[in-house]
């Protein structure tokens, strides 16, 4: 998105004729590209904590995740239970380590999946137009139609709890508003002179879209990852709420959040800090996502001009 | 007089990549009075835009105004805060844009955008505005002035747009007018009418005005004084009179020379007895009674009944003013729309309507460029990808033949090879034209579409294009078909001209027989939109009975009759409004739709 070859202008270029009155066009630029806010230099440092966290967080943590420490529920946070014990007796620090990669890591496939699938067809929706367009833009009609949180219970319902199953029931109603923004994306870009060059050279459908389309929607589908991967991990810690999510004794902060609720009548932090954890990766993302965003308008503004 | 603006010593900085500013207008010095219109003229990067809007006491993003005052009445503007900015903005001065069609919110009324200024400054209510608003458009002549106000941008013409954005800008009675470009984007009789209503407002309202513009010829019209411009710093500063008249710096002559003549409409000897063939051989495109138009199940025509054949080798100028279904048959051609019925031939063999039915080589011989070089080349691909596409999508060139072949293509378009790999976004829009015209060579075609490719470029870099494009035509044998709303651009290197008025073929033929005399009162109407490069051209062409009529309607498509029958001075009631107009050949190979017989056509063309 920020080739560092877009706005190096220096070097002289010799002029086509020798003419006195031959002008290059000065590369008069706004503010350096990227210059990112402190906010986003806060989010970004989150968001690697807890990368860091979900790659090295197993090996770290002192105990295993389904290992029963302590004989008494909701032990308070001490030597040996750093951020106390959970319903059962387990550490809530080691389930947290190992919740990390659980949570991200289904979250992230589920949402590379949905941006795969959603991209694709919404792009091709875009530039094959017609009856195409029509058939793919009602079914993602029909499946939006549906609550997701129904949608989810039907398909888990019917198929049975299991990791594959969740990441694709998550995938599939991801994958919807990815789809609806690609189009409307590849809409604007298929009527651009360029595409309509490329067409007129003869050019596949599918080439269109990986060379004309896609290089220009980037930015857009970029913020939007980030924001479709924090709705994933809402989707996910909810349904591992509701027992439909990941299952004991695998941890998974929306799980840890459930099994450790009526804690909260004893005074004990376990349901808070998985809860924290989902907050603090959730607000982290966005904080990148409106950076990149406030970064790529500016982009388009400076274009205006 | 009064000054109504003075700007002493400006300078403005504009910051490159790595934080340095460079001076982009340097020590510019000058007075506008009431009443008067300064011109400030240049190519772009002259520095007239930064200028003018540093009269607004404006900078553009990654600039700052460094030195020098700006001085309205007495106060300097420099030194004034944003918020007295903001209130002298639209208030004592105000901003005239080039596009109309992007400074309009779609979605609200056009009344509600003009008294919106007014209104916001607290100068009057927005029924007394709105009162003002009429009172404008009015002296503007635009049509219905009641009830003008209660439409949507989309629903007027551009041209109407364009002098309603100078109402916008009358709104608050400014002291000062900021006109950048506001006619270049407009067909050129389209151009007469929005002149004419900015120059008739500000002598009524005895505004001071500050035009910006890099066409000569319509700052002859309009201005009492001109600033010539290059690299931001002026060049020539002196009376309209005098910088036309009697230019001396060697940069206004060479923007004067840029200014293509008007064409010739008298016949010279050498001309006439010059061997007219309607070429005996078979032509490289023909096509025959092609209709074709947009839309799914109602489809709206926009092409009715063309025929237009181009010969191997030759330039085909197609003119007509926007709406008159140029671009349409451009696409038509290049099987970018399948046209609802008609016949295309490509050397004697038919051409599938549809693309994905044309084979490779079909495709390969037949390339089009587009109008506008920022849209037409994709921003996030580099010179090098291109170009080298066409050459491994037609020839299937490996990787090394490639490069060699994509420098050769650059050197044909006189560019230089370290372009190669810069994005779009890097070049010039001239260098961009020219990457987009050697896009189309690289498939080494036998015919280039080209619709409109100098109309978004400035006097002289397009007059530089026309030229390549003219070598390269000599050079490869190449067949153009030259799509302009521009007589003089077409004029200057077509061999053939077809004019295309609603849809329809209203005459064509080789170059001198069509324009010398012109006979089509089309034709004739666009031979004589064509600017002049002398003061009072303007009022001689409004004065003439025929152009009035012309210019006070829009393009419309009707099913019977002549198209041209609203705006005719030569029209029949009862004949041409009803009948379609029968073919008229005066000599062979030229063609001519009209009711009236050759000697009448003849008979008004001699009274031009």
């Amino acid at each position: 998105m920020n080739e560092p070859g877009v706005t190096t202008r220096n070097e002289p270029r010799p002029n086509r004729a020798d003419d006195e009155f031959d002008t290059e066009p000065l590369a008069i630029t706004g503010p350096r590209r990227l210059e990112l806010g402190t906010s986003a230099w806060v989010g970004i440092g989150i968001l690697l904590l807890w990368l860091f966290v979900a790659f090295f967080g197993p090996a770290l943590s002192p105990y295993d995740q389904g290992e029963m420490i302590s004989y008494d529920s909701f032990s308070p946070m001490g030597e040996t239970l750093l951020l106390g014990g959970d319903f059962i007796g387990r550490d809530v620090f080691s389930r947290l380590l190992f919740g990390a990669r659980m949570t991200m890591g289904l979250a992230l496939i589920a949402t590379v999946l949905a941006f795969l699938g959603g991209i694709i067809l919404g792009f091709t929706a875009a530039a094959a137009g017609e009856w195409v367009d029509q058939i793919l833009s009602r079914i993602n009609d029909a499946i939006m139609a549906f609550p997701s949180i129904m949608l989810a219970l039907i398909v888990i319902a019917s198929l049975g709890t299991s990791t594959s199953v969740l990441i694709l029931t998550v995938c599939l109603i991801e994958a919807t508003p990815v789809f609806r923004l690609a189009r409307a994306l590849g809409m604007d870009i298929s009527v651009m002179d360029y595409v309509e060059v490329a067409r007129a050279r003869g050019e596949s459908v599918w080439w269109i879209i990986r060379r004309e389309i896609f290089p220009n929607t980037l930015a857009p589908l970029a913020a939007e990852f980030g924001l479709r991967y924090t709705y994933s991990i809402l989707f996910i810690s909810a349904l591992s709420f509701l027992g439909l999510g990941v299952q004991p004794p695998q941890a998974d902060w929306g799980a840890m959040v459930r099994e450790n609720l009526m804690g909260l009548t004893y005074g004990s932090l376990a349901p808070l800090i998985p809860a924290a954890a989902i907050g603090s990766l959730t607000i982290s993302i966005n904080l990148i996502v409106d950076a990149f965003l406030a970064l790529s308008n500016r982009d388009i503004s400076e274009e205006m001009i | 007089m009064e000054a109504v603006l003075r700007i002493e010593h400006l300078w403005v900085e504009g910051r490159l990549p790595g934080n340095d500013y460079v001076p982009i207008v340097k020590d510019v010095d000058f007075t506008v009075r009431q009443g008067e219109v300064v011109a400030l003229i240049g190519e772009s990067g002259s520095g007239k835009t930064t200028i003018s809007l540093a009269a607004l006491g404006y900078a553009r993003p990654g600039c700052r105004i460094s030195k020098g005052r700006i001085l309205m009445g007495d106060k300097n503007i420099l030194e004034l805060s944003n918020k007295e900015k903001r209130a002298l903005r639209g208030r004592s001065t105000a901003y005239v844009a080039q596009s109309a069609a992007a400074a309009f919110n779609p979605a609200m009324t056009i009344d509600y955008q003009v008294t919106e200024s007014p209104v916001l400054h607290g100068l009057m209510k927005r029924r007394e505005a709105s009162a003002r608003a009429i009172e404008i458009y009015r002296r503007l002549d635009l049509p219905h002035p009641e009830t003008l106000g209660r439409l949507y941008p989309h629903q007027v013409s551009g041209g109407q747009l364009q002098r309603l954005m100078v109402a916008m800008a009358l709104s608050c009675n400014p002291n000062l007018l900021v006109l950048d470009e506001p006619t270049t984007a407009l067909d050129v009789t389209t151009q007469i009418e929005v002149l004419t209503a900015i120059k008739e407002i500000i002598r009524q309202q005895n505004t001071a005005a500050i035009y910006v513009t890099h066409d000569l010829a319509v700052v002859a019209q309009i201005a009492d004084r001109i600033l010539v411009l290059f690299g931001g710093e002026v060049q020539e500063h002196g009376t309209t009179g005098q910088i036309v008249g009697h230019p001396s710096h060697p940069y206004t002559l060479k923007l004067m020379r840029a200014v293509r003549p008007v064409p010739k409409t008298t016949l010279s000897v050498s001309d006439s007895q010059k061997p007219e063939e309607p070429s005996a051989g078979q032509p490289l495109l023909r096509v025959k009674d092609l209709t074709a138009g947009y839309g799914r199940i109602k489809k709206k025509v926009v092409l009715r009944d063309v025929c237009v054949d181009v010969p191997p080798g030759t330039v085909v100028g197609v003119i007509g003013e926007s709406g008159c279904g140029k671009s349409t048959l451009a696409r038509v051609i290049a099987g970018l729309l399948p046209p609802i019925s008609g016949e295309m031939s490509l050397a004697g063999h038919a051409l599938h309507p549809k693309i994905k039915m044309r084979s490779k080589k079909e495709l390969q011989r037949v390339q089009i460029v587009f109008q506008m070089p920022d849209v037409a080349l994709n921003p996030r691909q580099r010179i090098r990808d291109i170009l080298g596409r066409p050459l491994e999508f037609y020839m299937g060139l490996s990787s090394s033949h490639r490069k060699q072949r994509v420098h050769e293509l650059l050197e044909m378009v006189e560019l230089s090879s370290n372009l190669l790999p810069r994005y779009p976004g890097e070049l010039s829009g001239g260098q961009k034209q020219r990457v987009n015209l050697a896009r189309a060579l690289a498939a080494e075609p036998d015919l280039i579409l080209c619709d409109e490719v100098t109309s978004s470029l400035d006097t002289l870099v397009g007059a530089a294009v026309i030229d390549l494009l003219n070598n390269l035509q000599k050079q490869l044998n190449l067949a153009y078909m030259f799509i302009s709303h521009d007589l003089s651009t077409v004029a200057s290197f077509a061999d053939t001209i077809v004019v295309l008025y609603a849809g329809r073929v209203v005459e064509q033929g080789p170059l001198q027989s069509v324009i010398a005399p012109p006979h089509h009162p089309y034709t004739r109407l666009l031979l004589s939109s064509i600017p002049e490069l002398r003061p009072g051209w303007l009022e001689d062409v409004i004065t003439s009975r025929e152009a009035m009529t012309a210019i006070s309607h829009a393009v419309e498509i009707t099913d019977v009759g002549c198209p041209f029958f609203k705006r005719c001075a030569m029209a029949m009631t009862g004949i041409c409004d009803l009948q379609n107009p029968p073919l008229r050949t005066p000599v062979s190979g030229h063609q001519i739709f009209c009711h009236r017989d050759i000697a009448d056509l003849q008979k008004a063309a001699s009274g031009l």
